[in-house]
């Protein structure tokens, strides 16, 4: 322990606000028009976080057309009635902003980041492209080109990521999260531009849309400037349905292998089907979560320890859990053998791991680190007035509610060590999960 | 809508954050934004020297003694130390990059304390003991066999090497899978001993910390390190020129291609207008001549863009995109003519408005979280820039004139001088 500083920094600590304990300020509203308003103010700095999201994603692709949501993600930058091709664009630039769009498997969101006096400049175009998308078909065929280069520099160059794709649409056998976000390739190069105004035309209303501003605002003026805007375009009448399949129950351990000339360093990666924090039973995701960050959430993990540390089995392993979904979703496990190590050995350490840890219960100190570094997320989270507003535009889009996200930390803190063990037992179950091997071609 | 608005002044001023210079009892300086909205704070510092500083024929040291310094210190294993860091959600890292070894501690304010122990601890004690350094080499070999076969690590190694070859700056910051193998535990002790020091050290704090505790926290984290560090001296360099073009065999359908050349140094006067001419050419936004030419008229990609990249001895204008073998050649021709025809023509008057319009509009974006504030003001240090830079940094952009940038242009636009790597199975190239 240091000493001279102890008190000084103590003083500091005191003098803190503790905007911790209560979590960000936030503001929510429903438009006339079913528009849903979350304000989150940050005034350290006068810059403004513009966000809008459409709650749906690549899964809500129509069969035959994976990669639309993406494609037309593209295309919203492609002009509209009023605004032609390049314009909106044009001014994001010269007021100094930064923008951009993102699909996701249940969401779709625009941003853009600007010097908060243009906020109202951002808005009246973003709500002018949620109804107004115009864009010639000579746009199209380079544009999808575009979005075809994207899928081989992310996918078609990469065998950890063809591992990746083969085992998604082996864990999802009848639900759409089993295709990719980005489209099959021989399905992108059949897209055309009525694919993407239907698409448009379903998903794209006030209804199905989420506007999330944070920063340099107060609640009142951006509630002004949002009527004045989104509040015109005409209420569609309801929320567009998502027709998502639910995945059946799972009864059989698959395996996918990758074999490619590419490969050096092999991989093993696994993939349960887990509940997530919608379809899951009461606290079963926040169980889910603190058992990813025991089980495998860096180099104090079980997994870690026991495979890197103690039987140098693995140069790195770790585990994940992506809850936030609208369906039933994904629970992952990654190792990265030592040289010399078959794959096979290496997953019936895994096994082991995982029966073990079931067997022995949760250790204290581990269960309590793990509650801390998950609530201290939240925390650093504050900090970034555009990581929260991600946080909680994408936790609306699948369905959660605000208290939701500001409940997070109080119900990770709920979770006992007996449920921790009972998600174990339930999810990481042999017969729910999809083992994937990459591994050098063989000679 | 609303027009454009040309730039605003108060706005400019608001944004500047409030920089204090703090000097220790012990003479150790550091740069300090106090701010208590979030209970945390974020420190980052640099040692001047890096992976420029690894002994030749043994690139990777300062690299994998970047990975060591959190892996046991005092009387701490490896185990304990990251048990101790985890406990209290404290956030350390080290990393190392061709002129600095760089850390970076973020923690609530409520485990400070913890977090300055434990920091000190690493900077001056470091274990470096045989299992934590043979695990953590056996993670850098990992990643390196990883992308042995990467076309875009393949291709960035390339170009640097073909930039400055026989220069330290030539090798690959993480080694290779031989060099990191051959690397001793005396190699880590070495490069601790000689480039961990007191002269060569920047530090920038922000959040909820007050000068008083950041002056005692320098001296206790830093103020046990020699007082100099002895470098290698690191001749100034100048990329290779004429480039020439390399190809790297690797089977994938899409090709990774880097180009670039001889680029403007940090403190040259001509940096800032050749940063908004390059930003005319290939910055990151969706108006770049590049973006605009080889993505959105072409298709030939989804992405492209350019920058200059400073270094403490020499500088590089980079450059990068990706595309379908087949199309390769049509992208490199359309890419050398850009830089062709903004080295003969210059931008015309509005692009270059609008370039600085968007370049002092956007800087504000650059200090919105505590993190981002801190690697900024280190940046900042790093370069010798001044603590004044952030608030002189918009009036210097303002001031650029038109034959600025076009003489600026003149020394990193060389189209028929560019090296070009390719890594994929390009066609007609």
């Amino acid at each position: 322990m240091i000493q001279a500083p102890t008190n000084g920094l103590r003083t500091d600590e005191r003098a803190v606000p503790s905007r911790d304990a209560r979590g960000p300020e936030v503001y929510a509203s429903t438009l006339d028009n079913g528009l849903d308003v979350v304000v989150i103010p940050d005034r350290r700095v006068p810059v403004a976080t513009h966000m809008v999201w459409y709650r749906n994603g690549s899964a809500d692709d129509p069969l035959g057309k994976s990669g639309i949501a993406h494609f037309l993600e593209h295309l919203m930058f492609k002009g509209t009635e009023a605004h032609p091709e390049g314009h909106f664009s044009d001014v994001v630039a010269s007021v100094g902003g930064q923008e951009n769009a993102f699909t996701s498997f249940d969401y779709t969101a625009y941003f853009q980041r600007v010097a908060k006096e243009h906020l109202g400049t951002m808005m009246s175009f973003e709500a002018d492209r949620m109804n107004g998308l115009a864009f010639d078909e000579a746009v199209v065929a380079p544009e999808r080109d575009v979005v075809i280069e994207e899928r081989r520099m992310r996918t078609d160059s990469d065998p950890d990521e063809q591992l990746g794709e083969a085992m998604a649409a082996a864990l999802f056998t009848h639900h759409p999260y089993g295709n990719p976000i980005i489209g099959w390739m021989h399905e992108i190069e059949g897209l055309t531009r009525a694919d993407a105004l239907a698409y448009y035309r379903r998903f794209y209303t006030p209804e199905n849309a989420i506007l999330v501003v944070a920063g340099d605002v107060a609640e009142a003026e951006v509630l002004e400037q949002a009527a004045e805007t989104y509040g015109r375009i005409p209420a569609r009448g309801e929320r567009p349905q998502r027709f998502r399949p639910r995945e059946p129950e799972p009864h059989a351990s698959r395996r996918v292998t990758v074999r490619d000339g590419k490969v050096e360093q092999p991989l093993l990666r696994r993939l349960y089907l887990a509940p997530s924090v919608i379809t899951a039973r009461s606290g079963e995701a926040f169980a889910l979560d603190v058992l990813a960050e025991i089980f495998g959430g860096g180099p104090t993990s079980v997994l870690y320890r026991d495979l890197v540390m103690d039987k140098k089995a693995a140069v790195s392993a770790g585990a994940w859990y992506m809850g936030n979904a609208v369906d039933a979703t994904r629970f992952g496990v990654t190792a990265a053998p030592r040289p010399g190590m078959p794959l096979g050995d290496l997953e019936t350490m895994i096994d082991d791991t995982v029966a073990d840890f079931i067997a022995k219960g949760v250790d204290e100190a581990d269960f309590q680190r793990a509650k801390t570094r998950l609530v201290a997320e939240m925390v650093y989270a504050q900090d970034s007035q555009a990581t929260l507003a991600r946080v909680y535009g994408s936790a609306l889009a699948i369905g959660e509610s605000l208290e939701d996200v500001s409940e997070w930390p109080s119900r990770i803190e709920a979770v006992t060590p007996d449920a921790v063990i009972a998600a174990a037992r339930t999810v990481l179950d042999a017969r729910r999960a999809v083992t994937g091997y990459l591994e050098p071609e063989r000679a | 809508m609303a027009s454009p608005t040309t730039t605003d002044t108060a706005t400019r001023a608001a944004a500047s954050p409030t920089v204090t210079r703090v000097t220790s009892p012990g003479g150790l300086e550091a740069w300090l934004v106090e701010e208590h909205a979030v209970p945390l704070v974020a420190l980052e510092f640099a040692f001047l020297g890096g992976a420029s500083q690894d002994p030749a024929g043994r690139p990777g040291v300062a690299n994998l003694l970047s990975g060591l310094l959190d892996e046991g210190a005092g009387p701490h294993d490896s185990d304990a130390f990251q048990n101790l860091l985890a406990d209290r959600a404290i956030e350390l890292r080290f990393y190392a990059d061709r002129d600095t070894l760089r850390g970076s501690l973020k923690a609530l304010t409520t485990h400070l304390p913890a977090a300055i122990d434990l920091l000190r601890l690493a900077v001056n004690e470091a274990r470096l003991d045989a299992d934590a350094v043979a695990r953590v080499r056996g993670q850098v070999e990992a990643g390196l066999r990883h992308e042995l076969y990467n076309p875009d690590s393949l291709a960035g190694r390339a170009f640097f090497a073909n930039a400055f070859p026989g220069h330290p700056y030539g090798r690959p910051t993480r080694g290779t899978i031989e060099s990191v193998g051959a690397i001793t535990r005396d190699d880590l002790a070495a490069y601790g001993a000689q480039a961990l020091a007191r002269d060569n050290l920047r530090v920038a704090a922000v959040g909820a910390i007050s000068a008083d505790t950041l002056a005692q926290v320098l001296d206790d984290v830093f103020g046990p390190l020699p007082a100099a560090a002895r470098l290698t001296p690191v001749a100034d360099v100048t990329a290779a020129s004429p480039g020439g073009r390399q190809v790297i065999d690797v089977d994938v359908p899409q090709s990774v291609v880097r180009f670039g050349g001889r680029g403007l140094k940090r403190l040259d006067a001509d940096y800032l207008p050749g940063y908004v001419m390059n930003h005319i050419l290939g910055g990151g936004v969706f108006s770049a001549r590049l973006f605009r030419e080889v993505r959105e008229k072409r298709g030939l990609a989804y992405g492209v863009s350019s920058s200059l990249v400073p270094m403490r001895h020499s500088a590089l204008f980079l450059g990068g995109t990706a595309t379908k073998n087949e199309r390769v050649a049509e992208s490199l021709e359309v890419i050398a003519a850009e830089i062709g025809k903004l080295a003969a023509d210059g931008p015309d008057a509005e692009e270059l408005r609008l370039a600085k319009q968007y370049l002092i509009g956007s800087y504000a974006l650059h200090f919105d979280t505590s993190t981002k504030i801190a690697g900024q003001l280190l940046q900042i240090a790093v370069e010798g820039l001044g603590m004044d830079y952030i608030d002189r940094r918009n009036d210097l952009i303002e001031a650029i004139t038109a034959e600025d940038v076009r003489r600026a242009g003149t020394r990193f636009l060389a189209p028929n001088e560019l090296i070009v790597v390719v890594a994929g199975r390009p066609v007609g190239v």
